[in-house]
């Protein structure tokens, strides 16, 4: 000591500077404290859950994390070829929607000739988050150019709860009656969109399957591999339901029968030419050309069963380790209910098992796509080309039974194409097996010139 | 008067920080055991990799993700670890923890401690090293 007393002032600010300093330490013990607490207790029940409550926000008051993320699915976010951009639109009585997504005829009109007579040459745009399921299929100009049934509903709400009602407590015969509905009856019927009960226990949590097409479909598709009465919420892993659970919608569909029966055409396989043949079997169409008077086949979404034809399925990786990966909220792990584009969160949904920088990971998936995208538009060309000489041969006079062998390749060639055209990876979920069909497609389209060009009068 | 307060309030203020390094467990930092680098949940996935992992027979954590030299290892050890306390208390990091360039280097020269007589012969001169890591990227722990 220099024998000098401090001054009064050096005193002050001492005593404020380890004030501050036991202030900050004390911040920092209650945020480990927190952390610690939060490891161990994961959830809340703040609310009884059962069967009956499809309301997605009843739920969030258990899983605040997941809710939260969940009502995030209304973020628009462009990807290189998907995802979806908010495009203002003035709303009409008949449509109140002020933002839609950008439209994918517009962008490519050749989609126009190749649908033409069917209801998706008139509106088809981009998909938007789950958010918007109900809305952009209560709303689309495709409900103003075909009737559609209540079977639409299975995907575009969450109408579990709906069909227990409808069927007395028994989800086969609600399913059954809410098909027989007109699409607008079925409509009231929905209050949500995809929400919480449609893939979760009320009382578990666990995953379970809802939607009666996809446990029939499924059991179509085992009994064909040698597995009898497969019944899917007490046969199938933890692992399979979390692929299972997104397959209830996310596949190829069609409507069986006038009692417009939801059926997944999955008795042959899931690759794109076994479920060819399946319709090709029963003789089913979705709609006739109007150019060629083909009857032709429209696929819709198959991401299931192209996913299954590729590396991740058969690497055991499913829907939800890419799309709703795990993350952190403090020291709890939960997964993400905000379901993406990987491609928007990589971190989480590639690098956990591929340890590379993101920006190259983004590469390897756009080098895909621009092969697959690349193939695809050949295979657009040569469709349009097989069109043009169908329509051409039939001005000139050539009958439906002369042309019948080339409209046959019109038929497959359109499925095949649609099957990756329609399916939501840009040929990512498998790409051999997109290129694989496309190589198909294209070829077959050609073939059905051939066949025209054969039998025109020299 | 001010003197006794001051030596009130520093007094508190160091029992507080005392207290606050024994309840997150401050001293197990110093130490070896993979369990505490687990005090964080952060490394959940990490040390359940590797307790199922080969390595787990030949080396803890720290034997590949410090230096050697106990100067170089606590400083690096004091270094990442301040860097760990700020992600975790502010939560910004990325879910797929990922090493840095340092941490890197400092992990790929673990290897040699042990491998130098098996991969010498394949080892290039400076600057043009093989990567360990490129291929085995897994051995620690997945």
């Amino acid at each position: 000591m220099n024998g000098r007393e401090p001054s009064s002032r050096t005193l002050i600010i001492a005593v404020v500077v380890s004030a501050l300093a036991a202030f900050a330490v004390t911040a920092l013990l209650i945020n480990i404290f927190q952390r610690q607490e939060e490891a161990k207790h994961v959830f809340f029940r703040v609310v009884d859950l059962d069967d009956h409550i499809d309301d997605p926000a009843i739920w969030g008051k258990n899983f605040p994390f997941q809710y939260d993320a969940y009502k995030r699915t209304v973020d628009q976010v462009r990807t290189r070829y998907g995802g979806s951009e908010a495009v203002p639109r003035t709303p009409t009585n008949a449509d109140p929607r002020s933002v839609v997504a950008q439209s994918k005829l517009e962008a490519d009109p050749r989609l126009k000739t190749i649908w033409a007579g069917y209801a998706f040459a008139r509106d088809f745009r981009e998909d938007r988050g789950h958010a918007y399921m109900l809305d952009d299929q209560t709303f689309t100009e495709r409900q103003i150019a075909v009737k559609q049934p209540g079977t639409c509903l299975q995907c575009h709400g969450s109408v579990y709860t709906a069909m227990t009602e409808l069927g007395k407590g028994d989800v086969m015969q609600g399913f059954e009656k809410m098909n027989a509905l007109p699409y607008a009856e079925a409509r009231k019927l929905a209050k949500h969109p995809v929400s919480c009960i449609d893939c979760h226990a009320p009382d578990t949590m666990q995953l379970r399957i809802t939607r009666p097409a996809f446990i029939e479909g499924i059991r179509a598709l085992k009994a064909r591999d040698g597995v009898k009465d497969y019944d899917v919420n007490t046969m199938a892993t933890r692992q399979e339901l979390r692929a299972f659970v997104c397959a209830q919608c996310h596949v190829e569909y069609y409507f069986k029968g006038s009692e417009k029966r939801l059926t997944f055409p999955w008795g042959n396989g899931l690759q794109g030419d076994q479920i060819l043949a399946y319709y090709d079997a029963i003789q089913f169409k979705d709609w006739t050309h109007a150019e060629t008077g083909s009857p032709l086949l429209k696929a819709q979404h198959p991401e299931f069963e192209m996913w299954s034809q590729g590396i991740h399925a058969r690497s055991g990786v499913a829907c939800a380790d890419c799309h709703m990966p795990y993350k952190r909220e403090g020291a709890m792990k939960i997964s993400d209910h905000h379901v993406r584009s990987p491609l928007l969160n990589i971190n989480r949904a590639c690098q956990t098992c591929h340890k590379w920088p993101e920006a190259e990971l983004k590469a390897r998936v756009e080098m895909i796509q621009d092969r697959t995208f690349e193939l695809r538009n050949r295979a657009m060309d040569a469709m349009v080309a097989l069109i043009a000489d169908l329509k051409a041969a039939r001005d000139q006079g050539l009958s439906d039974e002369l042309l019948a062998p080339a409209q046959t390749f019109h038929r497959k060639a359109q499925f095949l194409f649609d099957f990756v055209e329609a399916e939501n990876s840009t040929g990512f979920h498998a790409p051999q097996e997109a290129a694989r069909l496309l190589g198909q497609a294209i070829d077959l389209a050609r073939q059905g010139q051939l066949t025209v060009r054969g039998q025109k009068p020299r | 008067m001010l003197v006794w307060l001051l030596a009130i309030v520093m007094g508190l203020s160091v029992g507080i920080a005392l207290y606050t390094f024994v309840y997150a467990r401050g001293a197990s930092y110093l130490t070896d055991d993979p369990k505490a680098c687990l005090n964080c949940h952060v490394m959940r996935t990490e040390y359940d990799g590797w307790v199922k992992a080969s390595h787990r027979q030949a080396a803890v954590c720290n034997d590949c993700h410090t230096p050697e030299g106990v100067v170089q290892k606590y400083a690096s050890k004091g270094y990442n670890g301040f860097l760990h306390s700020v992600a975790f208390t502010s939560g910004h990091f990325p879910d797929v923890i990922q090493l840095k360039p340092y941490t890197r280097a400092i992990t790929e020269r673990a290897c040699l401690k042990c491998h130098t007589d098996v991969v010498h012969a394949i080892q290039m001169r400076r600057g043009q090293e093989l990567s360990c890591l490129h291929c085995h990227q897994n051995v620690g722990h997945q």
